[in-house]
């Protein structure tokens, strides 16, 4: 034969006419029911026989999760069901949250940015997940609906391990949404993949600055990195050092080095851990760098 | 097996059938219609592009997309842009250009092209190679189907770039 990869299996096609009756079923169904929004994920693991669910849920654009609005005063909600494509392409998303479109557009190729979605890139809470970054230092927020109404849940709080969240059966996240960014803030997201397009990140960084007068340094940056541990990391030291000294190449060197310290890479098809953890220093200093170059100009 | 009814509209005609809930759009399109334009050249990963449709305007894999998802769409594939003989401007580019070898990813390829012409009739360079990130060419290479669907931009042929 062929083809090396094997079939889909069998599973029971479920679309709920609203996101009452979607979590009611996945409650009901917990373990052996999924949920698809995009499915560019899901199809993969099932092939890969990683998911063998015996329902699928479709919840693609229930109840107005293919919506995406900004507000100048309140900032941006971006739907589940909104494709990563047509949310980087959004003006608000390109003149405010510069970036969110750059991370979404990181993420594979043309045609999977068409269906995949960025809550189901947080939902899959893969350590190596392009815009998970990106949301975090730009303060996402989790609207969560389930059987017992809707929650929030701060972003920074929803990552448990690799594939694991907080979400609990019968919950589905139905937007993201974002605070107005920071007045002057920069943000650079730098990706090291074995080629430029459609691969997974070796090591992802994402960088994000703004003045502050409450710091000494005057700025605050926060760094976000992914692929380096069970999580995303948004490692203290880092955010400490650029708070507490004047901004130099030796302070970005050294918290660099911090970052390095902090996480806890593994070895795997993509690259080893002692590679990453140079990786990691370096391109935490190269996008450090570039934010400080952007908020100077 | 569960089997699920779908109606999709194919290069401009409704078409309801039957299919099994785990059939993807390219299965359905492939098996189920004899529309073997569309190709699977990875195995379903996503990766490859060969087996790229429009859905509802915007370029998709359609090895990634349940034949339940495609309920309701309107699917544009390769066998749906000739008029009788007269080939689609991107199918006469891509031959004008040389774009073409063995064939395989070309389908896919014209189709993402397509999606991005439909949407701006002018694309940039940087804008043609985005949107053909994700159709892999393991012969012709990319830079005649870059200039394969500027001639077709620009509505001409090869003989005026």
């Amino acid at each position: 034969m062929l083809n090396p990869h094997p079939g889909l299996p069998e599973f029971t096609y479920v679309k709920p006419a609203s996101l009452d009756e979607a979590c009611s079923f996945l409650a009901e169904h917990a373990g052996e029911a999924r949920l698809i929004s995009g499915g560019t994920d899901l199809l993969v693991r099932m092939r890969d026989k990683a998911y063998k669910p015996a329902y699928i849920v479709d919840i693609k654009g229930l109840d107005g999760t293919d919506v995406l609005t900004f507000d100048p005063k309140s900032g941006l909600k971006v739907g589940a069901a909104v494709p990563m494509n047509r949310m980087a392409s959004h003006p608000d998303v390109q003149k405010y949250y510069p970036l969110l479109a750059k991370a979404a557009n990181s993420v594979a190729s043309y045609q999977i940015r068409n269906r995949a979605t960025i809550v189901g890139n947080i939902c899959n809470a893969s350590p190596a997940g392009d815009t998970l970054g990106a949301c975090l230092v730009l303060g996402g927020r989790l609207h969560i609906y389930g059987t017992d109404g809707e929650r929030f849940e701060d972003l920074v709080n929803f990552f448990k391990g690799p594939g694991k969240t907080t979400l609990r059966p019968g919950e589905i996240v139905t937007a993201v949404s974002f605070p107005l960014p920071e007045k002057g803030a920069k943000g650079a997201y730098i990706k090291l993949g074995r080629n430029k397009l459609s691969d997974l990140a070796i090591v992802g960084v994402t960088a994000y600055g703004f003045p502050d007068k409450k710091t000494e340094s005057g700025f605050r940056f926060i760094v976000a990195l992914a692929s380096v541990a069970a999580t995303p990391l948004m490692p203290p030291a880092v955010e400490t050092i650029l708070a507490e000294k004047k901004i130099t190449e030796e302070t970005i060197a050294e918290a660099a080095t911090a970052a390095m310290d902090a996480c806890s890479p593994i070895d795997d098809v993509r690259g080893s851990a002692t590679y990453r953890k140079d990786m990691v220093r370096n391109l935490t200093r190269n996008a450090i760098s570039d934010v400080w170059g952007q908020l100077q100009s | 097996m569960q089997t699920i009814s779908i109606t999709i509209i194919v290069n401009g005609k409704a078409i309801s059938l039957r299919c099994a809930a785990n059939q993807t759009l390219l299965d359905v399109l492939r098996d189920e219609l004899g529309l073997t334009g569309a190709k699977d050249g990875c195995g379903g990963e996503g990766e490859c592009g060969a087996c790229t449709v429009i859905m509802n305007g915007k370029a998709v894999n359609s090895c990634m997309v349940f034949a339940g998802q495609a309920d309701g769409a309107n699917i544009e594939t390769i066998e749906g842009l000739a008029r009788g003989e007269e080939l689609h401007p991107l199918q006469k580019a891509f031959i004008d250009a040389g774009a073409i070898q063995c064939g395989f990813c070309t389908p896919g390829a014209i189709m993402s092209a397509k999606a991005l012409l439909d949407q701006n009739t002018s694309p940039t360079e940087e804008e043609i190679k985005e949107a053909l990130s994700g159709n892999l060419c393991r012969c012709t290479g990319y830079k005649k189907m870059i200039e394969a669907i500027k001639i077709a931009a620009r509505g001409g042929s090869a003989n005026d770039r």
